[in-house]
Protein backbone atom coordinates (compact mmCIF):
# COMPACT_ATOMS: atom_id res chain seq x y z
CA UNK A 1 0.00 0.00 0.00
CA UNK A 2 2.80 2.36 0.94
CA UNK A 3 4.68 1.74 -2.29
CA UNK A 4 1.51 2.20 -4.33
CA UNK A 5 0.93 5.52 -2.64
CA UNK A 6 4.39 6.70 -3.54
CA UNK A 7 4.00 5.80 -7.17
CA UNK A 8 0.77 7.75 -7.36
CA UNK A 9 2.44 10.76 -5.79
CA UNK A 10 5.35 10.50 -8.21
CA UNK A 11 2.90 10.29 -11.08
CA UNK A 12 1.08 13.38 -9.86
CA UNK A 13 4.39 15.23 -9.54
CA UNK A 14 5.46 14.29 -13.05
CA UNK A 15 2.11 15.35 -14.50
CA UNK A 16 2.22 18.69 -12.69
CA UNK A 17 5.75 19.25 -13.94
CA UNK A 18 4.87 18.39 -17.51
CA UNK A 19 1.78 20.60 -17.40
CA UNK A 20 3.92 23.51 -16.22
CA UNK A 21 6.44 22.83 -18.97
CA UNK A 22 3.69 22.71 -21.57
CA UNK A 23 2.15 25.88 -20.19
CA UNK A 24 5.49 27.69 -20.42
CA UNK A 25 6.14 26.45 -23.94
CA UNK A 26 2.72 27.24 -25.34
CA UNK A 27 1.69 30.33 -23.42
CA UNK A 28 4.98 32.06 -22.87
CA UNK A 29 7.25 30.55 -25.52
CA UNK A 30 4.66 30.54 -28.32
CA UNK A 31 5.57 26.95 -29.15
CA UNK A 32 3.20 25.40 -31.68
CA UNK A 33 2.46 21.69 -31.78
CA UNK A 34 0.62 21.73 -35.10
CA UNK A 35 1.60 25.00 -36.68
CA UNK A 36 -0.63 28.03 -36.83
CA UNK A 37 -3.96 27.38 -38.49
CA UNK A 38 -5.25 29.79 -41.06
CA UNK A 39 -4.77 30.82 -44.65
CA UNK A 40 -1.63 32.43 -46.00
CA UNK A 41 -1.26 35.76 -47.73
CA UNK A 42 1.83 37.32 -49.17
CA UNK A 43 2.90 40.93 -49.22
CA UNK A 44 6.01 42.52 -50.67
CA UNK A 45 7.79 45.33 -48.93
CA UNK A 46 10.70 47.55 -49.92
CA UNK A 47 12.04 47.49 -46.39
CA UNK A 48 11.03 45.30 -43.46
CA UNK A 49 13.06 47.11 -40.84
CA UNK A 50 13.83 43.85 -39.06
CA UNK A 51 10.43 42.17 -39.12
CA UNK A 52 10.80 38.73 -37.54
CA UNK A 53 9.08 35.42 -38.05
CA UNK A 54 6.29 35.10 -35.49
CA UNK A 55 5.57 38.83 -35.32
CA UNK A 56 1.87 39.58 -34.95
CA UNK A 57 -0.43 40.68 -37.75
CA UNK A 58 -3.03 43.14 -36.51
CA UNK A 59 -6.12 44.96 -37.64
CA UNK A 60 -7.08 47.91 -35.46
CA UNK A 61 -4.66 46.65 -32.83
CA UNK A 62 -6.26 43.22 -32.56
CA UNK A 63 -4.07 40.26 -33.39
CA UNK A 64 -5.44 38.28 -36.33
CA UNK A 65 -2.41 36.24 -37.36
CA UNK A 66 1.34 35.92 -37.46
CA UNK A 67 4.24 36.38 -39.82
CA UNK A 68 5.27 32.97 -41.07
CA UNK A 69 8.30 33.77 -43.14
CA UNK A 70 10.35 36.69 -44.38
CA UNK A 71 12.36 36.01 -47.54
CA UNK A 72 14.02 38.02 -50.26
CA UNK A 73 12.49 37.97 -53.69
CA UNK A 74 15.53 37.42 -55.91
CA UNK A 75 14.05 39.06 -58.98
CA UNK A 76 13.14 42.50 -57.74
CA UNK A 77 15.05 42.57 -54.44
CA UNK A 78 12.00 43.20 -52.33
CA UNK A 79 11.16 41.44 -49.09
CA UNK A 80 8.46 38.84 -49.46
CA UNK A 81 6.52 38.36 -46.25
CA UNK A 82 4.28 35.35 -45.74
CA UNK A 83 1.38 36.04 -43.36
CA UNK A 84 -0.90 33.50 -41.72
CA UNK A 85 -4.35 34.92 -41.02
CA UNK A 86 -6.97 33.13 -38.94
CA UNK A 87 -9.96 32.03 -41.02
CA UNK A 88 -12.84 34.10 -39.61
CA UNK A 89 -11.01 37.27 -40.61
CA UNK A 90 -11.42 38.19 -44.26
CA UNK A 91 -9.20 40.75 -45.92
CA UNK A 92 -10.20 42.85 -48.92
CA UNK A 93 -7.98 42.82 -51.96
CA UNK A 94 -7.37 46.55 -51.65
CA UNK A 95 -6.31 46.36 -48.02
CA UNK A 96 -2.98 47.97 -47.12
CA UNK A 97 -0.30 46.09 -45.21
CA UNK A 98 2.17 48.25 -43.35
CA UNK A 99 5.04 47.47 -41.04
CA UNK A 100 4.81 49.41 -37.82
CA UNK A 101 6.72 49.57 -34.58
CA UNK A 102 5.17 49.08 -31.17
CA UNK A 103 6.05 52.16 -29.21
CA UNK A 104 9.26 53.96 -30.04
CA UNK A 105 11.58 51.04 -29.39
CA UNK A 106 9.21 48.10 -29.53
CA UNK A 107 9.30 45.26 -31.97
CA UNK A 108 7.93 45.34 -35.50
CA UNK A 109 4.51 44.06 -36.48
CA UNK A 110 2.34 44.07 -39.58
CA UNK A 111 -0.72 46.24 -39.51
CA UNK A 112 -3.45 45.74 -42.06
CA UNK A 113 -5.77 48.60 -42.88
CA UNK A 114 -8.97 47.13 -44.33
CA UNK A 115 -10.00 48.23 -47.83
CA UNK A 116 -13.40 48.92 -49.29
CA UNK A 117 -13.49 46.38 -52.11
CA UNK A 118 -16.13 43.67 -52.16
CA UNK A 119 -13.56 41.10 -53.33
CA UNK A 120 -11.93 39.21 -50.50
CA UNK A 121 -8.47 37.68 -50.73
CA UNK A 122 -8.40 33.90 -50.77
CA UNK A 123 -5.61 31.73 -49.39
CA UNK A 124 -2.34 32.34 -51.22
CA UNK A 125 -3.50 35.79 -52.30
CA UNK A 126 -1.31 38.82 -52.38
CA UNK A 127 -1.81 42.14 -50.65
CA UNK A 128 -0.77 44.63 -53.29
CA UNK A 129 -0.61 47.86 -51.36
CA UNK A 130 2.15 47.91 -48.81
CA UNK A 131 3.94 50.48 -46.73
CA UNK A 132 7.49 49.82 -45.62
CA UNK A 133 8.82 50.25 -42.14
CA UNK A 134 9.64 53.81 -41.21
CA UNK A 135 13.37 54.24 -40.90
CA UNK A 136 13.88 56.77 -38.16
CA UNK A 137 17.53 57.23 -39.04
CA UNK A 138 16.62 58.08 -42.61
CA UNK A 139 14.05 60.59 -41.44
CA UNK A 140 16.58 62.24 -39.18
CA UNK A 141 19.19 62.41 -41.95
CA UNK A 142 16.65 63.90 -44.33
CA UNK A 143 15.87 66.50 -41.74
CA UNK A 144 19.53 67.15 -41.02
CA UNK A 145 20.45 67.56 -44.68
CA UNK A 146 17.50 69.77 -45.37
CA UNK A 147 15.50 67.60 -47.74
CA UNK A 148 12.39 68.14 -45.68
CA UNK A 149 10.59 71.21 -46.89
CA UNK B 1 68.92 27.26 4.50
CA UNK B 2 67.19 25.25 1.79
CA UNK B 3 65.10 23.18 4.18
CA UNK B 4 62.18 25.57 4.97
CA UNK B 5 61.72 26.32 1.27
CA UNK B 6 61.69 22.66 0.53
CA UNK B 7 58.90 22.18 3.04
CA UNK B 8 56.87 24.96 1.43
CA UNK B 9 57.30 23.58 -2.07
CA UNK B 10 56.48 20.13 -0.83
CA UNK B 11 53.27 21.40 0.72
CA UNK B 12 52.28 23.22 -2.47
CA UNK B 13 53.18 20.22 -4.59
CA UNK B 14 51.29 17.68 -2.52
CA UNK B 15 48.24 19.93 -2.35
CA UNK B 16 48.13 20.38 -6.11
CA UNK B 17 48.73 16.72 -6.80
CA UNK B 18 45.93 15.68 -4.46
CA UNK B 19 43.66 18.33 -5.98
CA UNK B 20 44.34 17.03 -9.46
CA UNK B 21 43.89 13.49 -8.28
CA UNK B 22 40.50 14.47 -6.84
CA UNK B 23 39.49 16.06 -10.14
CA UNK B 24 40.56 12.95 -11.99
CA UNK B 25 38.58 10.74 -9.65
CA UNK B 26 35.52 12.91 -10.14
CA UNK B 27 35.94 12.70 -13.89
CA UNK B 28 36.26 8.92 -13.76
CA UNK B 29 33.20 8.79 -11.52
CA UNK B 30 31.13 10.74 -14.06
CA UNK B 31 32.48 8.62 -16.88
CA UNK B 32 31.53 5.42 -15.02
CA UNK B 33 28.08 6.77 -14.34
CA UNK B 34 27.55 7.51 -18.02
CA UNK B 35 28.85 4.08 -19.01
CA UNK B 36 26.53 2.32 -16.56
CA UNK B 37 23.68 4.52 -17.73
CA UNK B 38 23.76 2.64 -21.02
CA UNK B 39 24.05 -0.72 -19.31
CA UNK B 40 20.74 -2.05 -18.02
CA UNK B 41 19.24 -3.37 -15.76
CA UNK B 42 17.73 -0.19 -14.35
CA UNK B 43 16.30 -0.35 -10.87
CA UNK B 44 12.87 1.05 -11.64
CA UNK B 45 11.53 1.07 -8.12
CA UNK B 46 14.67 2.85 -6.90
CA UNK B 47 14.29 5.45 -9.63
CA UNK B 48 10.66 6.02 -8.63
CA UNK B 49 11.72 6.34 -5.00
CA UNK B 50 14.39 8.88 -5.87
CA UNK B 51 11.99 10.90 -8.02
CA UNK B 52 9.71 10.96 -5.03
CA UNK B 53 12.59 12.00 -2.80
CA UNK B 54 14.12 14.63 -5.10
CA UNK B 55 10.93 15.76 -6.83
CA UNK B 56 7.84 15.44 -4.68
CA UNK B 57 9.55 16.38 -1.46
CA UNK B 58 11.19 19.44 -3.03
CA UNK B 59 7.86 20.69 -4.31
CA UNK B 60 6.99 22.74 -1.23
CA UNK B 61 10.31 24.53 -1.08
CA UNK B 62 10.30 25.09 -4.86
CA UNK B 63 6.81 26.59 -4.81
CA UNK B 64 7.65 28.82 -1.86
CA UNK B 65 10.93 30.08 -3.28
CA UNK B 66 9.41 30.41 -6.75
CA UNK B 67 6.52 32.51 -5.53
CA UNK B 68 8.72 34.81 -3.51
CA UNK B 69 11.41 35.08 -6.19
CA UNK B 70 8.74 36.17 -8.66
CA UNK B 71 7.22 38.59 -6.19
CA UNK B 72 10.54 40.23 -5.31
CA UNK B 73 11.51 40.41 -8.95
CA UNK B 74 8.22 42.06 -9.82
CA UNK B 75 8.60 44.56 -7.01
CA UNK B 76 12.16 45.53 -7.91
CA UNK B 77 11.58 45.62 -11.66
CA UNK B 78 8.50 47.76 -11.15
CA UNK B 79 10.55 50.19 -9.10
CA UNK B 80 13.19 50.42 -11.83
CA UNK B 81 10.93 50.35 -14.87
CA UNK B 82 8.65 53.05 -13.51
CA UNK B 83 11.55 55.48 -13.72
CA UNK B 84 11.64 54.95 -17.49
CA UNK B 85 7.90 54.74 -17.89
CA UNK B 86 8.33 51.22 -19.20
CA UNK B 87 6.07 49.38 -16.76
CA UNK B 88 4.62 47.48 -19.72
CA UNK B 89 7.84 45.47 -19.76
CA UNK B 90 7.27 44.19 -16.22
CA UNK B 91 5.75 40.86 -17.30
CA UNK B 92 8.36 40.04 -19.94
CA UNK B 93 11.12 41.14 -17.56
CA UNK B 94 9.92 38.88 -14.77
CA UNK B 95 9.34 35.96 -17.14
CA UNK B 96 12.67 36.36 -18.89
CA UNK B 97 14.75 36.57 -15.72
CA UNK B 98 12.93 33.62 -14.19
CA UNK B 99 13.11 31.42 -17.25
CA UNK B 100 16.67 32.21 -18.26
CA UNK B 101 18.44 32.51 -14.93
CA UNK B 102 16.64 32.37 -11.64
CA UNK B 103 14.48 29.33 -12.30
CA UNK B 104 17.21 26.85 -13.17
CA UNK B 105 19.73 28.22 -10.65
CA UNK B 106 17.38 28.55 -7.68
CA UNK B 107 15.84 25.17 -8.34
CA UNK B 108 19.22 23.49 -8.56
CA UNK B 109 20.46 25.16 -5.39
CA UNK B 110 17.28 24.27 -3.51
CA UNK B 111 17.52 20.66 -4.66
CA UNK B 112 21.16 20.61 -3.60
CA UNK B 113 20.28 21.89 -0.17
CA UNK B 114 17.30 19.65 0.32
CA UNK B 115 18.11 16.51 -1.63
CA UNK B 116 21.79 16.64 -2.50
CA UNK B 117 23.01 16.90 1.06
CA UNK B 118 20.80 13.97 2.03
CA UNK B 119 22.18 11.94 -0.88
CA UNK B 120 25.75 12.58 0.22
CA UNK B 121 24.97 11.69 3.82
CA UNK B 122 23.09 8.55 2.82
CA UNK B 123 25.76 7.28 0.45
CA UNK B 124 28.50 8.31 2.86
CA UNK B 125 26.95 6.30 5.68
CA UNK B 126 26.51 3.38 3.31
CA UNK B 127 30.20 3.67 2.61
CA UNK B 128 31.41 3.90 6.23
CA UNK B 129 29.10 1.13 7.38
CA UNK B 130 30.55 -0.95 4.52
CA UNK B 131 27.24 -1.52 2.77
CA UNK B 132 28.76 -0.50 -0.55
CA UNK B 133 31.56 -3.00 -0.02
CA UNK B 134 28.92 -5.60 0.76
CA UNK B 135 27.23 -4.94 -2.57
CA UNK B 136 30.64 -5.32 -4.22
CA UNK B 137 31.27 -8.61 -2.44
CA UNK B 138 27.98 -9.94 -3.74
CA UNK B 139 29.39 -9.31 -7.22
CA UNK B 140 26.78 -6.64 -7.87
CA UNK B 141 27.45 -3.19 -9.20
CA UNK B 142 26.94 -0.56 -6.47
CA UNK B 143 26.54 2.13 -9.14
CA UNK B 144 23.27 0.61 -10.21
CA UNK B 145 21.91 0.85 -6.68
CA UNK B 146 23.32 4.02 -5.17
CA UNK B 147 24.32 6.34 -8.00
CA UNK B 148 22.39 5.72 -11.18
CA UNK B 149 18.85 5.97 -9.72
CA UNK B 150 19.75 9.39 -8.30
CA UNK B 151 21.18 10.46 -11.59
CA UNK B 152 18.18 9.45 -13.65
CA UNK B 153 15.75 10.82 -11.09
CA UNK B 154 17.52 14.19 -10.99
CA UNK B 155 17.63 14.46 -14.77
CA UNK B 156 13.89 13.82 -14.85
CA UNK B 157 13.01 15.99 -11.86
CA UNK B 158 15.04 19.15 -12.26
CA UNK B 159 13.57 20.40 -15.56
CA UNK B 160 10.08 19.74 -14.22
CA UNK B 161 10.81 21.48 -10.93
CA UNK B 162 12.29 24.37 -12.89
CA UNK B 163 9.14 24.63 -14.99
CA UNK B 164 7.02 24.64 -11.83
CA UNK B 165 9.30 27.29 -10.33
CA UNK B 166 8.97 29.45 -13.44
CA UNK B 167 5.18 29.21 -13.63
CA UNK B 168 4.74 29.86 -9.91
CA UNK B 169 7.21 32.74 -10.13
CA UNK B 170 5.43 34.34 -13.08
CA UNK B 171 2.14 34.18 -11.19
CA UNK B 172 3.83 35.45 -8.02
CA UNK B 173 5.06 38.40 -10.05
CA UNK B 174 1.56 38.79 -11.45
CA UNK B 175 0.16 38.92 -7.92
CA UNK B 176 2.46 41.74 -6.88
CA UNK B 177 2.58 43.62 -10.18
CA UNK B 178 -1.10 43.49 -11.06
CA UNK B 179 -2.97 43.11 -7.79
CA UNK B 180 -0.70 45.18 -5.60
CA UNK B 181 1.05 47.73 -7.79
CA UNK B 182 -1.71 48.27 -10.32
CA UNK B 183 -0.16 47.21 -13.63
CA UNK B 184 -3.01 46.10 -15.86
CA UNK B 185 -3.25 42.38 -16.27
CA UNK B 186 -3.30 42.44 -20.06
CA UNK B 187 -0.12 44.46 -20.10
CA UNK B 188 1.60 41.96 -17.82
CA UNK B 189 1.07 39.06 -20.19
CA UNK B 190 0.78 40.84 -23.53
CA UNK B 191 4.38 41.09 -24.63
CA UNK B 192 5.59 38.01 -22.80
CA UNK B 193 4.96 35.75 -25.78
CA UNK B 194 6.79 37.95 -28.24
CA UNK B 195 9.72 38.80 -26.03
CA UNK B 196 10.37 35.48 -24.32
CA UNK B 197 10.21 33.03 -27.21
CA UNK B 198 10.96 29.36 -27.31
CA UNK B 199 14.75 29.69 -27.37
CA UNK B 200 14.83 31.10 -23.85
CA UNK B 201 12.69 28.29 -22.54
CA UNK B 202 14.99 25.79 -24.21
CA UNK B 203 17.96 27.52 -22.62
CA UNK B 204 16.33 27.15 -19.20
CA UNK B 205 15.77 23.46 -19.81
CA UNK B 206 19.35 22.90 -20.98
CA UNK B 207 20.58 24.64 -17.88
CA UNK B 208 18.44 22.60 -15.55
CA UNK B 209 19.59 19.38 -17.22
CA UNK B 210 23.21 20.43 -16.82
CA UNK B 211 22.59 21.35 -13.18
CA UNK B 212 20.92 18.00 -12.56
CA UNK B 213 24.10 16.30 -13.73
CA UNK B 214 26.29 18.63 -11.65
CA UNK B 215 24.27 18.21 -8.45
CA UNK B 216 24.03 14.43 -8.54
CA UNK B 217 27.57 14.07 -9.78
CA UNK B 218 29.11 16.14 -6.98
CA UNK B 219 26.81 14.87 -4.23
CA UNK B 220 27.08 11.20 -5.15
CA UNK B 221 30.82 11.43 -5.66
CA UNK B 222 31.38 13.08 -2.28
CA UNK B 223 29.31 10.46 -0.54
CA UNK B 224 30.78 7.58 -2.50
CA UNK B 225 34.34 8.62 -1.78
CA UNK B 226 33.96 9.13 1.99
CA UNK B 227 36.96 7.64 3.73
CA UNK B 228 39.21 7.80 0.70
CA UNK B 229 41.06 10.84 2.05
CA UNK B 230 42.72 11.76 5.32
CA UNK B 231 39.52 12.49 7.29
CA UNK B 232 39.14 8.81 8.03
CA UNK B 233 36.19 6.54 8.19
CA UNK B 234 33.91 8.04 10.82
CA UNK B 235 30.95 10.32 11.37
CA UNK B 236 33.16 13.35 10.90
CA UNK B 237 34.12 12.22 7.41
CA UNK B 238 30.44 12.04 6.46
CA UNK B 239 29.70 15.48 7.85
CA UNK B 240 32.69 16.94 6.01
CA UNK B 241 31.63 15.24 2.79
CA UNK B 242 28.09 16.61 3.14
CA UNK B 243 29.32 20.15 3.68
CA UNK B 244 31.76 19.83 0.80
CA UNK B 245 29.08 18.48 -1.48
CA UNK B 246 26.69 21.37 -0.83
CA UNK B 247 29.38 24.01 -1.11
CA UNK B 248 31.01 22.68 -4.26
CA UNK B 249 27.80 21.90 -6.08
CA UNK B 250 26.41 25.37 -5.33
CA UNK B 251 29.60 26.94 -6.64
CA UNK B 252 29.68 24.66 -9.68
CA UNK B 253 26.04 25.47 -10.43
CA UNK B 254 26.83 29.17 -10.62
CA UNK B 255 30.01 28.59 -12.63
CA UNK B 256 28.11 26.32 -14.99
CA UNK B 257 25.35 28.90 -15.24
CA UNK B 258 27.84 31.48 -16.42
CA UNK B 259 29.46 29.11 -18.89
CA UNK B 260 26.19 27.92 -20.42
CA UNK B 261 24.83 31.47 -20.40
CA UNK B 262 27.84 32.76 -22.30
CA UNK B 263 27.23 30.25 -25.09
CA UNK B 264 23.66 31.43 -25.58
CA UNK B 265 23.95 35.16 -25.35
Amino acid sequence: MKKFDMEVMVGIFLVIGLVCLAYLSVKVGSFQFVGESGYTLTAEFDKTGGLKTGAPVEIAGVEIGRVKEVTLDNKNYRAKVLLIVRPPVKIQEDAIASIKTKGLLGEKYVQISPGASANMLAGGGKIRDTESAVDIEELISKYAFGEVK
Amino acid sequence: MIRPFKAIFKAIGSESVSFLRGLGKMGIFLFDTIVYFFAPPYKHNLIVRQIWFLGNKSLTVIIMTGAFAGMVLSLQLFYTLRKFGAVSLLGPGVALSLIRELGPVFTAIMVTGRGGSALTAEIGIMRISEQIDAIHVMALNPFNYVVLPNFIAAVICLPLLTAIFDVVGIYGGYLVGVKLLGVSSGVYFAQMRQIVGMENINLGIYKSLAFAVIVTWVCCYKGYSVGSDSTGFGARAVSKATTDAVVSSSVLILVGDYIIGSFFI
